[in-house]
């Protein structure tokens, strides 16, 4: 077994400098791998180009980062419901690559596969189009999208053991996954934290081989951001 | 009497078949869920990576663990999956969702749509709609006939930024239902008491009327 445990959060996210490119796991504020957000304000990161699906809210989440303009680009599909966010990149601050949610994990598991490149259909026809290869496959018009490269993933996950394997819990999955193995250094923090041999390797979603660091998170918050309820009768 | 956004979401429901696999959007898209038939079996597929959405949770049972694509509490009825964004965008280019219902700022008569940008004033991102819009067979557009200032949202040619080209099929409003074809709409059934030339009025781009239209049935 080849161990991948760190002892916190500092211990695994040694090696970041300002400059670098980090993917982050999430959908919104669920599944964000938080105690490494948490790190990443208190070391003062400055400069970094952040993949995310979102960027937060206001006062969470990636949006900590944003608050004090540590974030030179970042790279996303949508970025609603951050008010910060849409005043930094409106006013210019900010670089913004928009791109297709579809794209956005492609892109991330291409990274991850060794596959440089690939065709999709998503955005043929539209400003993300330009500038790149356009190819017609049987009658259909399809755009060539480049896998991406960073220099860090971040993902949380729900379990996870020694060897690095992890499970996911719930719609906490999304983008997590695709993005283990993705960037240069995949950091892992999970919920829980089990010796080798407690998790049973069929239900093992990620194996370890895509993450280099893994750790317990010491808190989760875990916020909800449209709590949406009935009543009961 | 022009239908409510509840209306709307009824009437699409109609359109809903029984082992459907479908992907609902943001905003009237939505409230289909509450419409649909119960003697039929559908599954829901929020593209944050579920299928098999079911209602939201009763108090106190909410899981943050557990949303949908607009970031709501929801609930996993039986025999629901989870899967990563990858797999779940693969499931949509795939073509293997049998329909696609989303809302939008304006459709043209060709089909294109555009709903994620109007420049210089609102950038919220596309999301998974330039996706789901590429590569989905069976396309409902959801959406008001006119925008807040009484224009028309049914043009010759969008203003805004496309999502999509040449992709819309279907559209219902709050006036009519409209089929795309031959590069222009077809209306097909009007909101009950709506007149033809009160949806011709609201239509820019060019509209078919072929012989009476019936009134729409709930």
């Amino acid at each position: 077994m080849i161990k991948k445990t760190v002892a916190n959060v500092r211990e695994a996210c040694e090696g970041i400098e300002d400059g670098m490119t980090f993917m982050l796991g999430g959908f919104g504020l669920c599944g964000i791998p938080e105690n490494i957000i948490s790190e990443l304000v208190r070391k003062n990161i400055q400069n970094v180009t952040c993949i995310s699906n979102n960027a937060g809210v206001d006062d969470f989440g990636l949006g900590l980062l944003l608050k004090k303009h540590q974030i030179k680009k970042m790279i996303s599909s949508y970025v609603g419901e951050n008010a910060e966010f849409e005043r930094q990149m409106l006013s210019g601050e900010m670089e913004v690559e928009l791109v297709p949610q579809g794209t956005l994990a492609q892109r991330c598991e291409a990274a991850r596969s060794g596959i440089p490149a690939f065709f999709t259909p998503a955005g043929y026809g539209t400003e993300v189009a330009e500038g790149k290869e356009i190819r017609e496959f049987n009658g259909k018009m399809y755009v060539m999208e480049e896998a991406f490269k960073a220099d860090f993933s971040f993902v949380k996950a729900w379990k996870g053991d020694e060897a690095g394997n992890l499970i996911f819990k719930g719609t906490a999955r999304n983008f997590n996954p695709a993005m283990c193995g993705a960037g240069k250094i995949t950091v892992a923090e999970v919920e829980e934290l089990v010796p080798a041999g407690e998790l049973d390797p069929n239900q093992i979603h990620i194996p370890g081989i895509f993450v280099q660091r893994i750790f317990q998170g010491e808190k989760f918050e875990k916020r909800i951001e449209q709590l949406t309820v009935r009543k009961r009768n | 009497m022009a239908l409510t956004k509840e209306q709307i979401a009824q009437r699409i429901a109609k359109e809903v078949k029984d082992r459907y696999y479908v992907n609902l959007g943001i905003g009237i898209p939505t409230l289909v869920a509450n419409f649909v038939r119960d003697d039929i079996n559908v599954e829901f597929q929020s593209e944050n990576g579920i299928l098999g959405m079911g209602p939201f949770p009763f108090e106190g049972e909410e899981d943050p663990d557990l949303i949908n694509a607009g970031k709501q509490t929801i609930t996993a009825l039986p025999g629901a999956s989870f899967f990563d964004s990858a797999m779940s965008f693969g499931m949509i280019r795939g073509q293997h969702v049998d329909l696609t219902i989303l809302g939008a700022m304006e459709v043209a008569q060709n089909g294109d749509i555009a709903n994620w940008k109007i420049p210089g004033k609102m950038v919220k991102g596309m999301g998974g709609a330039m996706d789901l819009v590429a590569s989905a067979e069976n396309i409902i557009v959801a959406m008001m006939h006119t925008n807040r200032a009484g224009e028309s949202k049914l043009l010759k040619e969008c203003s805004l930024p496309l999502t999509g080209v040449q992709c819309v099929k279907k559209i219902v409003t709050n006036l009519a239902v409209l089929e795309i074809k031959d590069g222009k709409f077809h209306l097909l059934e009007r909101a009950p008491g709506v007149t033809v030339e009160e949806i011709q009025k609201a239509t820019e781009g060019d509209l078919i009327v072929d012989g009476a239209i019936a009134e729409m049935k709930f």
